[in-house]
């Protein structure tokens, strides 16, 4: 992260509502922040949206961002934002193009926490080789936000070689799981309130756009379906799966990664791997022809070591993930039924 | 990681596999009695391995379940007042009490914290002087000495604006009423190892005597409960009945003394309602006497109705041992982790939910 660009002098120390009323405040918030550091020939307009076009099939998402602390190890609320909705687009074979910004900021936000968020954006948004194009800033009373919620909508364009849909799955697709489960999730937890353990575990937050379109442009069709395992963790995804796609799906626990870290903060803490949030792995259900091929290649990206084939489709016990554990037993993964909440003892 | 990937190490496991195989002849109920033990049951697939004749039975032994609805409906009108901070284990706060659960309690305003430490709680109470903060302080023996010590540091540190609204329960007493009851079918226990830890083996003797039957304290592992279960059918086969200890590793014969010296100077045995079971008497913690200014009960004039637990929900019967989870008419059909009719239902260490969770396919092929 580039943090030698110094914040500019804005008068103020903390957000107050001036910023968010449309008058002074808010223009010289923008003016000599945000449209400054992001700037680019669609946003620099300052018109009241962007006007571009774009080519071929188009792929388009949105997310909102609440997360809570802000800050933790290994990014910030603005990365997330940023990768978050490019990966969801690269979930969609597409590659990210323009973003939209838009932030809730609460009163008394200090302005160098907010200067450090918009930093974070601009280095993520780069590395994704994406644009800020349009955005919007919005302040509300203290006490009535978390400090900053950020929502980004992202436009990309679909790989011509994509075709990503549910209903190419088929029995005997293999399931492939792109790094260790559980990091981002266990980062967020072990900073909250009441949880005093130290680790060097680090958030995963990153975007996956580059290797995905490096996949795509080498298995195109055979990529038959794409999925980050963000909020509800691996778990999640995989019920998704199988219910959307009326399949049955088998996942061996010895295939999937979880670092011993993570790992013993999830025993510590009660709370299963599989249901833990990540920001930066995703799940590719491909054809089983070159599934082999597609590891090699994954395995070659610097966040892609330790990918592995973690399971298969299949047409039996259809809708319902199982499990063959560790030691041989055979369990069903269900979806979780609200917040994971850490056990008693 | 050291001291436990040996514990879930697939080849021992198959090799203890074998061994019950060999030693088992009868048909034999065992069960284990503490939920987390029921949990990395269901969690590690092992109920589908281990040989027919062996039938395991999900105890009473997790303390979200056997919470009397009555305390989450005190819980709930604490938390509803707006001078408390409510701290609970995160597992309660999806309990349903009888108008509504803590969880809708904090969607409705109230400020209720997840913790995973009671002195946090005492932390929690000196930064906030001018409102009141109540621990609720559920659980058996093994969070009790926590519990205990959060009153220790109020008082130590003259925190007077922090209490706990105690619910323990112990353990021996309710492996006793189970044995009392004459439709038992229980043929021997895997004791609770966590338990056992703080208290010791000593008050397992007497039931072992008394009703002639075997118990094994035993731990949390793939590895532990196999060689627990090994332990429990070679006496059985043997027609032997001891108490035995496979949980070396943790437990000692006295417990850890200065945690039952923490328990005693703070809490006293008491008759305690059991969710889903009834009264048990001698089976619960309460607060002394001398730190009734700690004791929420007390503290605060809690004005509730008494309440009856749903009539169509078997819980008790399910912690009984009398019938599995899904031989209950509720299950899935109407009670489920989202909208649960009882408490074990809700909990992960909930003999229903471990069943919902983990091992449906079992259910159906069982």
């Amino acid at each position: 992260m580039n943090l030698s660009c110094p914040i500019p002098k804005l008068d103020f120390d903390t957000i107050n509502l001036g910023h968010g009323s449309g008058g002074t405040l808010t223009s010289q918030l923008l003016d000599k922040g945000v449209f400054k550091l992001f700037e680019n020939d669609l946003l620099n307009k300052k018109h009241d949206g962007a006007i571009f076009n774009l080519n071929g099939k188009v792929a388009m998402s949105t997310d909102s961002y609440v997360v809570s602390p802000i800050f933790f190890e290994g990014g910030n609320i603005g990365d997330l934002a940023v990768n978050g909705t490019v990966n969801d687009l690269a979930m969609c074979g597409a590659k990210a193009k323009y973003l939209s910004l838009a932030f809730v900021l609460e009163e008394g936000l200090q302005m160098t926490e907010f200067w450090e968020i918009l930093l974070s954006i601009k280095a993520a948004s780069e590395i994704a080789d994406v644009l800020i194009i349009t955005g919007d800033t919005k302040v509300v009373e203290r006490g009535k936000g978390d400090k900053i919620f950020i929502n980004t909508t992202g436009i990309g364009e679909v790989h011509a070689k994509a075709n990503i849909d549910i209903i190419n799955i088929k029995a005997g697709d293999k399931i492939i799981l792109s790094g260790p489960l559980a990091a981002h999730g266990i980062t967020i937890m072990s900073h909250r309130q009441g949880l005093q353990f130290e680790t060097t575990i680090k958030s995963d937050t990153r975007a996956l756009n580059n290797i995905i379109l490096q996949l795509l442009d080498e298995f195109g069709e055979d990529v038959h379906l794409l999925r980050d395992p963000t909020r509800g963790g691996l778990a999640t995804v995989l019920n998704e799966i199988a219910q959307d796609a009326k399949v049955g799906i088998n996942i061996a626990q010895k295939n999937i990664t979880v670092e011993d870290e993570v790992a013993g903060a999830c025993e510590m803490l009660g709370l299963d791997p599989l249901y833990v949030a990540n920001e930066g792995l995703f799940v590719a259900v491909v054809d089983a022809n070159i599934a082999d091929k597609l590891l090699q290649q994954l395995k070659q990206w610097e966040h892609g070591t330790m990918a592995n084939i973690i399971g298969e489709v299949s047409a039996e016990h259809v809708k319902q993930v199982l499990m063959k554990s560790n030691i041989g037993g055979r369990r069903v993964v269900n979806m979780l039924a609200g917040e994971q909440l850490p056990r008693i003892c | 990681m050291k001291y436990l990937s040996e514990y879930r190490s697939p080849e021992i496991v198959d090799a203890l596999l074998k061994q019950i195989n060999t030693t088992v002849k009868g048909n034999w109920n065992i069960m284990e009695v503490c939920g987390g033990q029921t949990h990395s049951l269901v969690k590690n697939g092992l109920l589908n391995m281990l040989p027919h004749n062996i039938q395991m039975i999900h105890g009473p032994g997790c303390p979200v379940c056997v919470t009397p609805v009555n305390l989450i409906d005190k819980a709930v009108y604490l938390a509803m007042n707006h001078n408390v901070i409510l701290c609970s284990f995160g597992d309660m706060i999806r309990v349903p009490g009888s108008e509504m659960s803590l969880l809708e309690a904090k969607a409705k305003g109230a400020d209720i914290r997840i913790l995973y430490s009671p002195l946090e709680a005492v932390k929690i109470a000196k930064e906030n002087p001018q409102r009141e903060v109540v621990f609720f302080a559920v659980g058996f023996e093994t969070t009790a000495p926590a519990n205990a010590l959060s009153v220790i540091h109020a008082h130590r540190e003259g925190v007077k604006n922090y209490s706990i609204l105690t619910s323990h329960v112990l353990v021996p007493p309710a492996m006793e009423a189970i044995m009392n009851d004459e439709e038992c079918n229980v043929h021997g226990f895997l004791g609770a190892g966590h338990v056992c830890t703080i208290m010791g083996m000593n008050e397992y003797y007497p039931i072992v005597e008394k009703h002639k039957v075997p118990i094994v304290i035993t731990g949390f592992e793939p590895v532990d409960l196999l060689e627990g279960i090994l332990m429990v059918v070679k006496q059985l086969e043997q027609k032997e009945y001891k108490l035995e200890n496979q949980y070396t590793r943790v437990v000692e014969h006295d417990g850890n003394k200065n945690a039952i010296n923490v328990i005693d100077t703070i809490f006293e045995v008491t008759n305690r309602e059991w969710r889903g079971i009834g009264e048990i008497p001698f089976s619960g913690y309460q607060v002394k006497n001398d730190y009734s200014t700690y004791d929420a009960n007390k503290k605060f004039n809690i004005n509730i109705a008494e309440v009856h637990e749903d009539p169509t929900c078997l819980s008790g019967d399910v912690m009984k041992g009398k019938i599995k989870p899904y031989q209950c008419p509720n299950f899935v059909s109407k009670c489920t982790p989202v909208k649960p009719l009882g408490a074990p239902m809700v909990s992960s260490e909930g003999a229903c939910a471990a069943y919902y969770h983990y091992n449906m396919a079992t259910a159906v092929n069982e």
